[in-house]
């Protein structure tokens, strides 16, 4: 069975229409990147996902189960489904062990004994196990990043979603934002990333996604994808970002 | 014994002129001294700042009963010969206008950025003409607001001088309630006319505040 | 009059302690009072119905835009038409109650509204609860941000129970102005009395920066 299944979507904000019926099927392993110009709707279509957005028509399931804003069982399909922010949103007051471990003592998962453990684990995988009793206003942009994924990570999630994760960094600190998501997609998690940084897109994703105007307007192998972008849309958009 | 009567409501507004005029004489003595308050506040030297800190404390660590009777007291005995209670009552809200303008225009002064004074000190102008010129006219912008804030501050404040015997607003109120045994109805009436007048301001505070917040 | 004189007054130390002790307790009461109802008109006007929020908006407003000695004065000469009978003490109290807690709703409220709408949605989105997220995420950052304004407001409600003299409650400036009556010294009572309410002024005020180190110990941003 599918792990998420979009169909036809559609999501506006007043007047103004951004998802104008979105479909797509995302398999257990897959690692979607989502790329398209601001405006085209690809952080409203994560947003969806995860029903920080209710959606007007269309349906959303994970692994079968419809997501609705009003549903009963809405924390638990989170607590399923990790999401990274473009501005991190740690929780400023708590420190790094805490942030990380906030979720997983709150929802059972781990006991206050084991939480500790489980925060040097995950953090280990980010490379930040030095930094569990910090707090977040004591590191850099890039180490919050990393401290962000390692909240997610610690709840096992099926599914990760990656909303402009490296936009809000200063360029120095991409790379190891990045090296981080490489590693998690190398362990075979399912992951969707809205992102613009286009090399990384294509050597990492195993499709890629083209929206424009609040539709999916391409998609498919990103290496094919780039090589042979089919509308004229896809073509100015690669030519408007090599140039950048 | 009589009743609320027209007349009586009209003792009142006259009375307010007291209020009024209480306040326009605390603002108008007070403008300047908070002004000083507040660049000797900013000072880079260490005396002025920590006499401008010392008076702050002092006047808005006491209740404002308290330093109308200490200055009702304390002038006369300063003095040497009876004083007016209205020249007592307008130092000691001077001294309280003062103490809260200093302390506001300094925070607007800080809220301006360093480089603007290093900007002005490009230009070659007095260390007062860059205040004059560059940081005033921004930290008042700022300071704006809680400036109007005070105004609603002191009116209210006023009120108290009818513990002195001073006839304004409260007082006329007070005098009218003895003489009707109608307390009920004469402090709503008080507390209309004060209402009536602080609204507004409060208002006009509140929408110079969403203005700037608007804009920055 | 013969120079500043203290000694005379020294002889009425216990009713100044009293006094003191009376402005503390009424100051606590209206605190506790005054808090929940703080707590309670912010719930209110953000997350209540329509008229409950106009109702509260209106008490604030009309709290905020009149003297503290008439709204005090309103509530000590409406009580008895009600059959209802008070101390001055517990009148004050009542007065100064609902004075504080219209001050304390607006800065609770702005406190609220300062939690940035991204921290609230990224506690959602660890899939806690509602109670959760408030206990763990919103709370001590709101905590923090109003907590300068609160103690101030602390500060002067501390100050501002002087005027429940004016009703004959038994506080400190009561009880300076007792004094006064029986030594003729004015001058030096009500500066021994001011000198008195600015020592627990810088004590209240030590005690809540020590109160603010320890509680908030993460690093403000910017």
């Amino acid at each position: 069975m599918a792990l998420l299944e979009i169909a036809n979507v559609r999501k506006s904000f007043g007047s103004l229409e951004v998802l104008k019926g979105v479909s797509l099927t995302v398999e257990p392993g897959e690692i979607i990147a989502i790329v398209g110009r601001s405006g085209s709707g690809k952080s409203t279509l994560l947003r969806c996902i995860n029903a920080l957005e209710g959606i007007n028509s269309g349906e959303i399931r994970f692994r079968g189960e419809p997501v609705r804003q009003n549903m009963k069982n809405l924390r638990l399909l989170r607590q399923r489904m990790g999401i990274v922010f473009q501005s991190f949103n740690l929780f400023p007051h708590l420190k790094v062990e805490r942030n990380v471990t906030l979720a997983p003592v709150l929802t059972g998962k781990v006991s206050k004994a084991d939480a500790r453990e489980l925060a040097l684990e995950v953090l280990t995988r980010v490379g930040l196990s030095e930094k569990i009793d910090a707090f977040p206003g004591q590191l850099s942009g890039g180490q919050q990043q990393r401290v962000a994924i390692a909240r997610c990570l610690a709840m096992s999630p099926e599914l990760m979603l990656f909303d402009e994760a490296t936009s809000a960094l200063d360029p120095e600190l991409v790379g190891e934002v990045l090296r981080v998501i490489e590693d998690m997609a190398r362990n075979d998690l399912t992951m969707i990333l809205v992102t613009h940084e286009m090399n990384f897109a294509r050597n990492v994703s195993t499709r890629l996604i083209f929206m424009n105007e609040g539709m999916v307007w391409e998609q498919g192998p990103p290496a094919e994808l780039f090589a042979n972008p089919k509308t004229e849309e896809f073509a100015s958009f690669i030519r408007a970002t090599k140039q950048a | 014994m009589r009743a609320f009567s027209g007349s009586d409501l009209i003792y009142l507004l006259y009375a307010l002129q007291w209020t009024v005029a209480l306040v326009v004489i605390a603002l108008a003595m007070g403008a300047p001294l908070g002004l000083a308050l507040a660049l000797m506040r900013t000072s880079r030297r260490r005396l002025p700042r920590y006499i401008a800190m010392v008076f702050i404390e002092v006047v808005q660590g006491v209740p404002l009963l308290g330093l109308l009777v200490f200055f009702y007291f304390g002038v006369p005995l300063l003095a040497g010969r009876e004083v007016a209670p209205v020249i007592a009552v307008s130092i000691a809200f001077t001294a309280y206008s003062a103490s809260f303008l200093g302390q506001i225009w300094r925070g607007g002064i800080e809220a301006v950025k360093g480089t603007q004074w290093d900007a002005a000190a490009c230009l070659g102008i007095t260390k007062w003409q860059q205040f004059r010129y560059v940081i005033g006219p921004q930290a008042f912008r700022m300071s704006l607001p809680p400036t109007v804030g005070l105004l609603v501050q002191l009116i209210k404040g006023t009120s108290l001088v009818s513990i002195v015997g001073f006839v304004e607003l409260t007082r006329a109120g007070q005098i009218i309630s003895a003489a009707t045994f109608q307390p009920l109805l004469v402090y709503s009436c008080v507390a209309v006319i004060y209402f009536s007048v602080c609204l507004p301001l409060t208002h006009w505070a509140r929408a110079l505040e969403g203005r700037l917040n608007g804009a920055a | 009059m013969t120079g500043f004189n203290l000694s005379q007054i020294l002889h009425y130390q216990d009713l100044f302690l009293s006094g003191v002790l009376m402005t503390a307790l009424l100051s606590c009461i209206v605190m506790f009072f005054g808090s929940i109802i703080g707590i309670l008109g912010a719930v209110g006007v953000r997350w209540g119905p329509r008229p409950v929020q106009y109702a509260l908006r209106a008490y604030v407003e009309v709290i905020r835009n009149t003297p503290g000695l008439i709204q005090l004065f309103i509530v000590f000469f409406v009580l008895p038409s009600f059959e209802l009978r008070l101390p001055p003490f517990h009148a004050a109290a009542i007065a100064f109650s609902i004075y504080f807690g219209a001050y304390a709703i607006e800065i609770i409220r702005a406190g609220l509204d300062s939690i940035p709408r991204s921290q609230i949605e990224a506690g959602q989105c660890l899939g806690i609860t509602r109670w959760e997220v408030f206990r763990h995420v919103i709370c001590m950052p709101a905590l923090r941000n109003i907590y300068p304004a609160f103690t101030s407001q602390i500060v002067l409600l501390v100050l501002g129970t002087s005027i429940a003299s004016q009703i004959s409650a038994e506080e400190l400036f009561y009880m300076g102005s007792f004094v006064e009556s029986r030594t003729y010294r004015s001058f030096e009572v009500y500066t021994f009395v001011c000198a008195i309410y600015l020592v627990m002024v810088l004590i209240l005020k030590t005690v809540f920066a020590a109160g603010g180190r320890i509680l908030f110990r993460w690093p403000a941003h910017d």
